[in-house]
């Protein structure tokens, strides 16, 4: 198929039609211009042509004139490569990569302030050890807890956690960046 | 050098030979400024006829358009001309004077946030923060309009900055703009496979919009076409991509459209889009379009792929430089032509069954699509034709058999009202010595009609004529086809008497209300010097056909 004016057949019938949905969660990073008006964009773009962002986290690169913003969205629900395509077209944004789980490091990062009694007031203490969280917080009600990890983790704490009363909880949304290669 | 100084050399470095506008309080220091630039400014009496002015101006010669206009009010008239050029990838900039920066975000006296406003409708925008950057933006701008697939930039420039002293230098080379490359060439391997896709096809179809005449690739169109004997249509934007008069030619697809070109769409193998985005208008209802075809897409946004149709063989790139390449790997093919002869007896038959018609009057009755064809002779078919958004605008897309690109100047994706005449007095501008005939609508003149005064003013050879039929005839065709005939707002009456109204103006008014007179004063109209309106009172209730009613699809054509 490579040669050009070469006789071998292509039939219509084998070609397949690109894009549509891919079923999962997408984690795109994105390194845009660090000027004024740029998230906007970004936020203005998502919000005419229909697509949801899930989580959307932003911030500094080690570049001072770059800035990071990683976002979710759901590739069920939105094609991706039309979401990206999009994205491409705003001139401030330099480079977009559709992080592939295997291949990348994600974390996000959560604060929950729970009820504590004194009668659960131990289980949430043995909950925090568990999942490797931190106490920052505490009072005679309640407790506050820092947790780190991957989405998933963050989302079984706040199973466990739930029944005791959940009063507050602000969660990060994901950054990542892509494993180095292992050294060969 | 003063920063407003700076914008008129940066304008000049740009190759700017007009700009459009209205001045105001927050552009002072800018007009101060044009006082003593290089260019010439058309002051208009509207900001929205500024923008249509400037599109004109670019659509008609290919040029970047410029139009001007103050801060807030002034801002926001041009909202939708920006609009329009977004929507029909018109290279223009917008340049606004903004308050003065301490009054930023203090709702200050005509402040409007002119770069939020915009956001969802320009290729992109710049607020200027500091005066030495101004130069450095009207570079990238204008580098941003006109390449990649063209559209609109604005630059915002508050009232204090451009009244600051900096040091200006010209900027020349590629600006840096990391985020901002457009891909040109097209993948040779894509391009192999689309031209075995079409040595096999059996029901191939060339389907091609604006981007062919954006591109400037009318020639390497036909030449593809030749390449083999591919059927060619045109979307409402690309009337003029391929000539009218062509044994290949299918007429214009879509909503309006001949029923030879949908038809063949319907029963295509393969369609090869090149410039064109799949528009609601020419698919009509999305599940049901083209239901048998593969499809090559050929555009240089690669957003516009698969957006609404997905692509079999998609193809990033200007169809400038695609489409050589194309029919080079087609032609190396060597493909059997004989396999398109029950093609081509199918859409003979379509042909013959189905020609563009209307009937007749026996009296002295003009019909609107006797207004077209009339004009077509008047001008010999060569005339640049601006329309404004309705039926007239469809039957000009019909009966005006458009052979040359820039030749047609209207409004597509945004379906403008109004768009007309300041795009004619825009692309009159531009091109002088070409003669530039707006085919107006009643209900859309009447936006615009200050706008009589810029041509007068200005000394605009420019011939407007009016297809007066009293309505907003195709809301009025639409109230009566789906809308039990339950006709609201749709009688233009009393309507002016445009003839007085013209020569109110200082243009010389014309009225013909009858079928003999037609040929003879559109002569008259056009051996007039000076701006002539020409008041055509047609048939008041006339439908546009064919027609594929929204939502339904391709084969599901009425009248």
């Amino acid at each position: 198929m490579a040669d050009s004016g070469t006789k071998d057949i292509l039939d219509l019938d084998d070609l397949r039609a690109e894009g549509g949905l891919t079923g999962r969660r997408h984690l795109l990073s994105l390194l845009v211009e660090n000027r004024p008006g740029v998230l906007a964009r970004i936020a203005g773009l998502f919000s005419r042509r229909g697509f949801n962002i899930d989580t959307l986290a932003v911030g500094p690169t080690e570049d001072p004139d770059i800035s990071r913003v990683t976002l979710t969205v759901d590739g069920a629900v939105h094609p991706i490569d039309q979401v990206t395509k999009q994205l491409h077209k705003l001139v401030n944004v330099i480079k977009i990569r559709d992080m592939d789980p295997d291949t990348a490091v994600a974390r996000e990062m959560a604060l929950f302030r729970i009820n504590a009694a004194a009668d659960n007031r131990a289980e949430i203490i043995e909950f925090t050890q568990i999942f490797r969280a931190h106490i920052v917080d505490v009072s005679r009600r309640s407790i506050t807890v820092e947790v780190t990890g991957t989405t998933e983790k963050i989302d079984s704490f706040e199973r466990m956690v739930r029944p005791h009363g959940l009063i507050e909880m602000a969660r990060t949304g994901e950054v990542a960046i892509v494993r180095a290669r292992p050294e060969s | 050098m003063r920063a407003a100084d700076a914008l008129c050399e940066a304008l000049k470095a740009e190759g700017v030979k007009h700009v459009f506008g209205i001045p105001g309080g927050a552009s002072l220091p800018l007009y101060d400024a044009i006082y003593d630039a290089d260019f010439e400014h058309v002051q208009v009496r509207h900001e929205q006829a500024a923008g249509h002015a400037a599109e004109g101006y670019a659509k008609a010669s290919g040029r970047v358009g410029v139009a001007f206009a103050t801060s807030g009010p002034g801002a926001t008239n041009l909202i939708t001309a920006i609009a329009d050029a977004h929507m029909d990838s018109v290279p223009t900039v917008f340049i606004t004077g903004q308050v003065r920066t301490d009054l930023i975000g203090t709702d200050g006296f005509q402040e409007a946030d002119v770069t939020g406003i915009t956001m969802p409708i320009v290729k992109h925008s710049f607020l200027v923060t500091d005066p030495a950057q101004i130069p450095d933006y009207i570079h990238k701008a204008f580098h941003i309009a006109k390449t990649g697939r063209p559209g609109p930039v604005l630059v915002d420039i508050p009232q204090d900055l451009s009244r600051m002293e900096i040091d200006y230098e010209p900027i020349t080379g590629a600006p840096k703009l990391p985020g901002y490359q457009p891909n040109t060439e097209g993948n040779i391997k894509q391009i192999r496979i689309a031209a075995k896709a079409m040595a096999n096809a059996k029901r191939p179809v060339l389907y091609a919009g604006g981007g062919v005449i954006n591109a400037d690739a009318s020639e390497e169109l036909r030449e593809l076409a030749a390449s083999d004997r591919f059927p060619v249509t045109c979307t409402l934007m690309g009337l003029g991509g391929f000539p009218a008069p062509h044994e290949q030619w299918l007429g214009m697809l879509g909503m309006h459209g001949t029923r030879s070109a949908n038809y063949a769409m319907d029963e295509a193998d393969l369609i090869v889009a090149i410039g064109a985005r799949f528009d609601d208008r020419i698919t009509g209802k999305l599940s049901e379009f083209a239901p048998r075809a593969k499809f090559v897409h050929i555009d240089i946004d690669p957003a516009e792929i698969s957006k609404n149709v997905p692509a079999h063989i998609p193809i990033v790139g200007d169809v400038k430089k695609v489409l050589p390449k194309l029919t080079g790997e087609y032609r190396a093919l060597a493909a059997d032509t004989s396999r398109l002869d029950e093609w081509w007896r199918r859409i003979e038959g379509w042909r013959e069954q189905y020609p563009l018609h209307y009937e007749e009057t026996t009296d002295q009755e003009i019909k609107p699509q006797l207004m077209v064809e009339e004009m077509y002779r008047a001008t010999n078919g060569d005339a640049i034709i601006t329309s404004d958004v309705g039926q007239h605008q469809m039957w000009a897309a019909q009966y005006y058999h458009f052979a040359k690109p820039n030749r047609w100047l209207n409004s597509g994706g945004l379906g403008t009202m109004g768009f007309g005449l300041p795009a004619a007095i825009g692309a009159k501008v531009a091109m002088p010595d070409e003669q530039v005939v707006c085919l107006a609508g009643d209900g859309s003149l009447i936006m615009v009609c200050q706008e009589f005064a810029t041509a007068a003013a200005h000394d605009l050879d420019i011939k407007v004529f009016l297809m007066n039929n009293g309505h907003f005839g195709m809301v009025r065709q639409w109230q009566e086809l789906f809308w039990e005939e339950r006709y609201q707002s749709v009688v233009m009456g009393p309507s002016p008497d445009w003839v007085k109204l013209a020569e109110a103006f200082g243009w010389t008014g014309i009225l013909c209300d009858r079928k003999d007179d037609l040929a003879g004063s559109m002569k008259t109209a056009l051996e007039t010097d000076g701006p002539v309106l020409l008041d055509v009172r047609v048939t008041q209730n006339e439908n546009c056909y064919p027609m594929i009613p929204a939502g339904a699809a391709a084969r599901d054509m009425v009248g």
